[in-house]
Order: C-alpha cells, then sequence, then structure tokens
C-alpha cells in the first residue's frame, strides 16, 4: 500500500472506467462498423467517417427478409413471455402464501428444470416435431422456450411475492375480501412492477433464444432474428457481410438495453404509483 | 430507489408502510405478524393444487417426457433416410446401449472431445469471468459517483442475445479484425485451432463476466458498514479485510453465480457455434455434438449425447452441493432460514440488473 493519497483518490474512478470500457468497448465497436460504407469496413479509425446507413439499408431489404424474421421473433417471444407469466404469477403465489405439502420439493423441481440443458430436449422434440409436422411453426419454438422460461418466472416470482407484506392481503380479507379477490384487487396491482421486471427478462431470455429456433426451423420465412443474422448473405457472395450483421445485430440489441434501462423507471414508477394511491 | 443501499427490502417495506398508512381506512394491525396461513385447511391445499398444477403439467410436457423419450431413442440406431422423398424411413433399429458404449470405441472421439472441450470451456470461462466479475464489484461498491453509468453500461453485454456476440467476437477476431490491428500480429482465430478456444473463452468471459459482478455488488451492498469499521480498528489492512470479511459473507452469493454459470457453461452452445461454426473439432461442445447429431437425423446418437451431457450436468450440480454446502441452491432444499436467504438471490439479482 505505497499508493499516493493522490493515487487513492482517483483509483476508483480509474476502475469505473476499466469496468465501463470493458463492458462498452466491443459494443461501440459493432455500432461503429454498423455505420461504414462496405468499402471502409477494415478501416480501424474510432469514428465511421462518413457515417453510412448503407448497411441498415441492406439489412432492411426486402431480399434479406430480416422485418419478417424480427416479427417471428417478436411473436415466439411474446407468446412465450404471456404464457409464462400466466401460469406463473398463479404458481407463484401458492409458492409464496400457501402452506401445503411437497411446496419444498415441488419448488425445487421447478428450479431444476431451468438449469436442464436445452439441447437434452431439443433432440427429441425435434424427432416428435418432425412427425407430427410442427417443423416451420411457432408453436415449435414457443413450447421448448417454456421449458426453461417459466421457471425462471416462478422464481422471480415467487420471490417478489414473498417480499410483499401479508399483512396487505390479510387486511384485505379481514375487511371482507375472498383470498381471490384479495390477490386480483390487491396482490397482482401492487405486483405490477415485479410482473413487468418478471415479463421483461423472460421476454429477453426468449428473445436470445438461439439453439431451438435454429433446430426447429429451416425455412428462412419462419426464423427468428438471431438465427437469420447469423445465417445472413452479403451481396457479394464471396465474403461474410460482416457490415450487415453488425447493423443487425445492433438493430436486434438496442430495443433490449433500451427496454432494460427504461424498466428502472418504470419499477420506481409503479411502486410509487401503488403506494400513493 | 435505485440508489438504496438494500434494494430488494427497502422497497417493499416502503411499500407496505404506504399502504399500510393510507387514509381513510382502519390502520390494520401491526403485530403479532402472523400470516393467515394459520388458517390452512383442505381448502388451502386445494387451491394450491389448483395454482401449481398447470405450471406442473407445462413441465411435464416440456421437459419430463421428451427427457423420457430421449432415454427411449437413445436406445434406436440411427435410421435410414429415403433418398425420393427427404423422409425418414419408420424402421429404426433396436440397438440397446450401443449407442453409448460406442463412445469407448474408435467412434467414441468426437464425443470425448466434446466432452474435454465443454469441460475446458467450463473451468476456464467460470474462473475468469468469477475473478474479474469480483473485481468488478468490487469496483462498483466502491465508485459512490457514476455508480449509475457503471450499472447501465454493464447491462450491455448481458442484455446482447449470445448469437449477436458472437458475430461481434467474429467480427473482432476477423483476420483483418480489430484484434489482429491492436495485437499488430497476424492471429487466425476463428480458423479451427487452439486460438478458437481463446477466441470463444474471450467472448463468453466478456459477456458472463458482468452478470457475476452483478450477483457479488448484491451481495457485497448487505454487509454492514459497521464491521469494516471494527476490523480496520482491530488493524486489519485492506487485503485481511476482504480475505477475512468480504470473501466469507459474499460466499453465499458467489457460489450460487458460479453454480449457474457451470450449467450455464456446460450447456454451451450458440458462441462457440456461431463464432467459429459447426462441426469443429477445436470448440465442438456436447451440445453441438448433440444437436448435430440430430439435425442429420442421426437421432439415437444424439439422444445419447443428450442424455449424457444432462447426466454430467446433474452430477457436477450435485457435486456442488456436496462439496460446498446445502445453502447453495437453498432456492429449494436447505433449510428454511436458508432457503429463504438464498431465494432472495435472484431477486437482488433482478433489482440489480434493473436498478
Amino acid at each position: 500500500m505505497t499508493l499516493t493519497a493522490k493515487w487513492r483518490q482517483w483509483l476508483p474512478y480509474l476502475g469505473i472506467a476499466v469496468v465501463v470500457a470493458y463492458c462498452l468497448a466491443p459494443f461501440y465497436w459493432m455500432l461503429v462498423s454498423s455505420l461504414r460504407r462496405t468499402g471502409d469496413i477494415f478501416s480501424t479509425s474510432l469514428f465511421p467517417s462518413p457515417v453510412s446507413f448503407e448497411n441498415y439499408r441492406s439489412v432492411f431489404s426486402p431480399a434479406q427478409g430480416f422485418t419478417r424474421a424480427l416479427l417471428n421473433s417478436l411473436i415466439v417471444a411474446g407468446i412465450t413471455t404471456a404464457m409464462s407469466l400466466l401460469l406463473a404469477t398463479f404458481t407463484a403465489y401458492a409458492m409464496a402464501r400457501l402452506e401445503f405439502r411437497f411446496k419444498r420439493l415441488i419448488l425445487t423441481l421447478i428450479i431444476a428444470t431451468s438449469m436442464f440443458p436445452v439441447v437434452s430436449i431439443v433432440v427429441p422434440l425435434l424427432k416428435l416435431f418432425t412427425d407430427i409436422g410442427w417443423i416451420n411453426t411457432y408453436q415449435s419454438m414457443i413450447v421448448p422456450s417454456m421449458s426453461f422460461t417459466l421457471p425462471l418466472a416462478v422464481w422471480n416470482l415467487t420471490t417478489f411475492f414473498r417480499q410483499m407484506p401479508d399483512e396487505l392481503e390479510h387486511a384485505a380479507m379481514v375487511d371482507g375480501c375472498t383470498r381471490g379477490q384479495a390477490f386480483r384487487k390487491v396482490i397482482v396491482p401492487l405486483a405490477a412492477p415485479g410482473i413487468f421486471t418478471t415479463a421483461i427478462i423472460t421476454f429477453i431470455a426468449a428473445w436470445n433464444e438461439f439453439l431451438i429456433a435454429l433446430s426447429m426451423t429451416n425455412k428462412p420465412d419462419m426464423q427468428t432474428a438471431t438465427v437469420a443474422i447469423s445465417k445472413f448473405s452479403g451481396a457479394t457472395t464471396y465474403q461474410t457481410p460482416f457490415g450487415s450483421q453488425m447493423a443487425a445485430g445492433v438493430v436486434v440489441t438496442i430495443p433490449l438495453v433500451v427496454m432494460v434501462l427504461l424498466f428502472q423507471r418504470r419499477i420506481v414508477a409503479g411502486l410509487t404509483a401503488g403506494a400513493a394511491k | 430507489m435505485a440508489d438504496t443501499a438494500i434494494p430488494p427490502d427497502t422497497a417493499p417495506h416502503e411499500l407496505g408502510t404506504a399502504a399500510r398508512r393510507r387514509p381513510g381506512r382502519p390502520p390494520a394491525p401491526e403485530r403479532p405478524r402472523r400470516r393467515p396461513r394459520s388458517r390452512a385447511t383442505a381448502g388451502t391445499g386445494r387451491l394450491a393444487a389448483l395454482l401449481v398444477s398447470p405450471t406442473l403439467l407445462v413441465l411435464t410436457i416440456v421437459v419430463l417426457y421428451p427427457t423420457l423419450m430421449a432415454l427411449d431413442e437413445s436406445l434406436y440406431g440411427p435410421k435410414g433416410l429415403d433418398p425420393k422423398t427427404g423422409f425418414i424411413s419408420n424402421t429404426e433399429p433396436f440397438v440397446g446401449l450401443k449407442n453409448y458404449t460406442d463412445i469407448f470405441t474408435q467412434a467414441g472421439d468426437r464425443f470425448w472431445n466434446a466432452f474435454w472441450n465443454t469441460t475446458f470451456f467450463t473451468v476456464v470461462t467460470v474462473s475468469l469471468e468469477t475473478v474479474i466479475g469480483v473485481a468488478m464489484a468490487l469496483i462498483m461498491h466502491r465508485a459512490f459517483r457514476g455508480r449509475a453509468v457503471v450499472r447501465a453500461s454493464i447491462l450491455v453485454p448481458w442484455a446482447i442475445p449470445t448469437a449477436i456476440s458472437g458475430l461481434l467476437w467474429k467480427w473482432i477476431f476477423n483476420a483483418d479484425g480489430i484484434a489482429n490491428v491492436l495485437l499488430g500480429h497476424q492471429v487466425l482465430w476463428t480458423a479451427d485451432g487452439f486460438s478458437a478456444k481463446i477466441a470463444v473463452v474471450i467472448a463468453d468471459v466478456w459477456k458472463t463476466a458482468p452478470f457475476i459482478g452483478l450477483l457479488v455488488l448484491a451481495g457485497l451492498q448487505v454487509i454492514p458498514k459497521e464491521v469494516y469499521e471494527a476490523a480496520r480498528l482491530d488493524g486489519a489492512s485492506a487485503l485481511q479485510q476482504f480475505w477475512r470479511i468480504t470473501l466469507p459473507l459474499v460466499k453465499p452469493a458467489l457460489l450460487v453465480a458460479v453454480l449457474f454459470r457451470c450449467l450455464d457453461a456446460l450447456r454451451m452452445f450458440d458462441l462457440p457455434y456461431i463464432l467459429i461454426g459447426a462441426q469443429k473439432g477445436s470448440v465442438e461442445t456436447l451440445s453441438m455434438l448433440a444437436q448435430n447429431e440430430a439435425s442429420n437425423v442421426r437421432f439415437g446418437p444424439a439422444s445419447a449425447y443428450a442424455v449424457l451431457l444432462f447426466l454430467y450436468v446433474f452430477l457436477i450440480a450435485l457435486a456442488f452441493v456436496r462439496l460446498l454446502g446445502a445453502d447453495l441452491i437453498g432456492g429449494a432444499a436447505g433449510t428454511k432460514k436458508r432457503r429463504s436467504h438464498a431465494v432472495r438471490m435472484p431477486r437482488r439479482r433482478v433489482r440489480e440488473v434493473t436498478a
């Protein structure tokens, strides 16, 4: 510990700078590369000059079919999230509030399934879905995705419900609500921020899924965004279209980043609104 | 909210207090904190069954049933492909345990290669991520100003889909890419070789170390400041404080993070598949091997590999729990006190991730 006082003062800021650079530099490179012209894609300047949206135009050109892939991702991730949340809200409520036999065992099993290697269910389901003609359908991606989104949602919601004071529902029930009414009129509105948080996290998990979507589709118009980008072909066949891949990567990632950052504000607003009503 | 020291506990408490103080309502009894569960009756059990069974039903269909199917399927040999129609012919020879015993013959080379790749990636990436993640958490914990900026930026690697980060690193590790320019050296990162392994490790560590950092930061934030003050008064150095206080107290959070990362790394697929490619011996993991066999309609061997991967994951999880203490899976199996502690972990994580 021979650091001078001045060094000690600046060290935390240096640390922060390193962490921020570590996290953002590769992403920044993706952004910069996406804004270069095809001609200077191998340029190493820190700023794209001139800034070109050529790659973005190429990504959204009808030939690429990327808009359709985005829509597919939205449908698959959206339905997966909605179904997982619906089931998980009920289950999590029971886990947090009711006493029943085998509760711990059941919760263990549910959580354990989230650690399950996805490929272990993709292989048999690929065969099953081939046999029943589900390949290239939305349900062939939604159903296997539930295997990891549902445990995730149950877990997040259970911890959220547990943190809500029992007194809330207890008071409602003293005031004459049934348990069902207390759940609907007191718990769900107050838990809205937590449910919303869980929805975002579940959605991101489903949106980022790759293995299932890759295995269950072979038609370009049914591919999700992550799969479609990995199979991008450029205007020229002899080189990987890095520019448009980076542009598509930015398009897929920016909404997630924005959503995560926005959602912080949302949860604060939700909490204060719930308390001030 | 974002700046409270202990996010998970303060907010609901404030919420509860505020709700209880709602004007125009009789104040709810403060104490005793009795749960309505004292009313537990047969009705509660029925309600619980009603609420829990849909989830269990879905998980049975999407997890248990396919697993049993895989077990069954792994006993059958690869099926022939009808060259005219492209459909699979219905005759599938029953071969018993041949798909499993095959891994000990010549045909098993690819399996063992994938097995060692999987193990290598898991050990190396999780070790690096743990060290870097703890360092990040310590930095974030010390930083009072700029914490919001760090949190926002630390979310970026987490939010990028693994498939996209695979492409991003493929671009960085391109022969004429920025990595080689910075190194001033021509390394063929994405060619099939040891450098490909390094590329996968770097890309994976970049994406997941911040995640461990967030989990550990959550653990750090619940350590009372008094503990450090007492240690300072007793003359403990910064290093001693880290080894004797920080690390032991953060251990439960860290172990949960490491277990999750291990289980996640064991099923690694997206990153090597996109960054390097399918059927590349240097980076093929068990997940990639099973998926590749299945997509070539060799469902028998594919199922056997999937079952073996499942067993591997299961054994690692079991070993963790046995070696490192039961509070690890807390969420489920520990004592009640431990359970409540561990179950809160993901909640904290969520808060941290989002705050």
